[in-house]
């Protein structure tokens, strides 16, 4: 039952090494250590469009229901066709670039949105040894990556020679550079008590006697993990976090220009976004892989499934944050909770569970109250007008 | 400590759409589309769309006289109607051809109103797409000529008055022609 278990567990690497033995029957070993590469690269690069044409349609589906509606079910049993459909008519739609366009960069800027998208994937833990790469840094090559995908949005805005693109790029920039701090300031605590910068040693620490020592149930755990998923959200600018595209606002901000392909492209590079930020976000606070009973990538792809539904949960109920409230929210509420957070876990790092629970929370609570009051918006008292009627 | 709540009472009225879109009805909170081809929402009785021809029996029983009334009232001009001649070349009371067009045709339900002869109604049907405007959107007399029972299936309550109106014309017309005492031989 154990063996059973362990080979479930095992299921992907042990495909992975069989077929790598296959071929070093009749090919020498530094093929193989290629094919190596090969094989994690290839599969990496089909899980990251199927998962995003997948999410496509589960967001659609999910709206709906939210919205009392069903979303797409034509198309094969379910809708499981739609975003195969959706694929084809994007391949197959005319591509207009703007007259005064800067065709170079407008033409680049898709093609470098989908580059750190797929990166990230590379230092994703999908289960028990089944990182494609165990960089030691690993935390902090998502977290450079990550913040690559301003460029390109900003390229694309930019070389539309569109004013609504123009104010979508600058919102972008603005957005995406302010909460990065605050994201990376979450990320510190767990960094600070698994002592270790590789996605996969902070999974491991997190193990436990059954698996279930995640980051999530200590206090700064969960200041940690609402701020960095958050900032995750904004991050990959998904409503409430949307004002980059706002539609309503700036008819698609800065991919108004954009059709066919060049625009699936940019759709991609977002939805894929999402999905590694909501299983960085696994990784580091829920425990990654870790759990009892199940196989370890089953584990994982259940935790970034439900923070993925919890973001598109976001997207039924939130209507879009105002420009200033957002710079607002990331500068004067998100960035001082963050410090507390580290000096929280320092405290839990040095004292005992139960001192260290009663301290934190004490702390959390008054920091917190002070946050809230000084954050709240100044109502001047209201004005009676005497000889007005 | 009211910091939030609203953001997660929001957050509950959402998760319970998505819940009730599973489990309710359309009229308490489940989900309302109603999926066209295969469910159809009951068209209501006095719905007009497109005129057609009643006859009772046989298209060689159609109601039309072939007065003309209605393709003079018509405000887009969409009907035309020509008169059938018999035999001697004497007007038939009858119409050779009837077309609507229905490309044309704005459901305004002038020529169900102005007719004296109970013989064009408004119709239910609204699925009249087509590919060809002037081929298919031109409807003749074999197409629009549908027989009473339909009339009665469709818009029953008019039917009804119609068919009652008709009758007592008819009785009325037969003791005209008919002595009311038959004459006794002499």
């Amino acid at each position: 039952m154990q063996d059973l278990g362990a080979s479930i567990n095992m299921i992907f690497v042990t495909a992975k090494a069989w077929f790598l033995s296959l071929l070093g029957l009749f090919l020498p070993d530094w093929v193989i250590v290629l094919a190596s590469i090969v094989v994690s690269g290839v599969v990496i690069l089909c899980l990251g469009p199927v998962i995003m044409m997948y999410l496509t349609l589960l967001e659609r589906k999910l709206i709906g229901r939210i919205q009392n509606r069903y979303g797409p079910n034509r198309v094969g049993i379910w809708g499981l066709l739609q975003p195969i459909a959706d694929g084809i008519k994007m391949f197959t739609k005319e591509d207009i670039i703007p007259a005064n366009a800067d065709k170079i960069v407008h033409l680049l800027a898709p093609i470098v949105t989908v580059v750190p998208a797929l990166m990230i994937f590379v230092v994703v833990p999908f289960g028990t040894q089944m990182t494609a790469v165990n960089l030691n840094i690993g935390l902090l090559y998502f977290i450079a990556v990550s913040s690559i995908t301003i460029l390109p949005i900003f390229m694309g805005s930019w070389a539309s020679r569109n004013k609504y693109s123009l104010l979508g790029g600058m919102r972008t920039a603005a957005q995406m550079i302010s909460y990065e701090i605050p994201m990376t300031l979450a990320v510190v605590p767990a960094i600070m008590m698994s002592q270790s910068l590789s996605t996969n040693t902070i999974v491991l620490s997190q193990a436990g006697s059954h698996g279930l020592n995640w980051f999530i149930f200590t206090p700064w755990g969960i200041v940690g993990f609402i701020v960095f998923f958050l900032c995750a959200t904004a991050e990959c600018n998904r409503p409430p976090f949307d004002l980059p595209e706002a539609e309503s606002e700036l008819v698609a901000g800065f991919h108004t220009e954009y059709s066919g392909m060049k625009f699936a492209l940019f759709y991609m590079a977002e939805y894929m976004n999402a999905f590694t930020l909501c299983a960085l976000a696994a990784t580091l606070f829920l425990g990654g892989w870790q759990g009892p009973f199940l196989p370890s990538w089953v584990w994982f792809f259940g935790k970034t499934f439900i923070l993925i539904c919890v973001m598109i949960w976001f997207r039924g109920t939130f209507p879009r944050f105002r420009v200033d409230h957002l710079m607002a929210f990331a500068w004067k509420f998100l960035l001082p909770l963050t410090l507390i957070n580290i000096l929280i876990t320092a405290l839990c790092y040095f004292a005992s569970p139960l001192v260290g629970w009663l301290l934190s929370l004490g702390i959390l609570a008054v920091s917190f109250s002070i946050l809230v009051k000084l954050n709240r918006t100044f109502v001047p008292e209201k004005r009676d007008y005497l000889f007005a009627d | 400590m009211t910091f939030g709540m609203g953001v997660l009472k929001g957050m509950i009225v959402t998760l319970k759409n998505f819940v009730t879109s599973y489990f309710c009805k359309r009229n308490e909170g489940g989900i309302f589309t109603i999926q066209y081809p295969e469910e159809r929402e009951k068209t209501a009785e006095n719905f007009r769309n497109f005129p057609f021809l009643v006859h009772d029996g046989s298209l060689e029983k159609i109601r039309c006289v072939a007065c003309g009334i209605c393709e003079r009232e018509c405000p887009t001009k969409c009907i035309h109607v020509e008169m059938a001649t018999d035999a001697f070349g004497k007007p038939a009371r009858k119409p050779a051809v009837f077309d609507i067009d229905y490309g044309l045709c704005m459901n305004c339900g002038m020529c169900e109103e102005v007719c004296p002869f109970d013989s064009i109604f408004m119709d239910h049907a609204f699925e009249v797409s087509a590919a060809e405007r002037q081929v298919n959107l031109i409807r003749h007399k074999a197409d629009l000529a549908k027989p009473n029972s339909y009339f009665q299936k469709e818009r029953p309550t008019l039917a009804a008055i119609i068919d009652q109106k008709r009758k007592a014309a008819d009785e009325k017309k037969k003791a005209a022609t008919q002595p009311a005492t038959p004459q006794e031989p002499k």
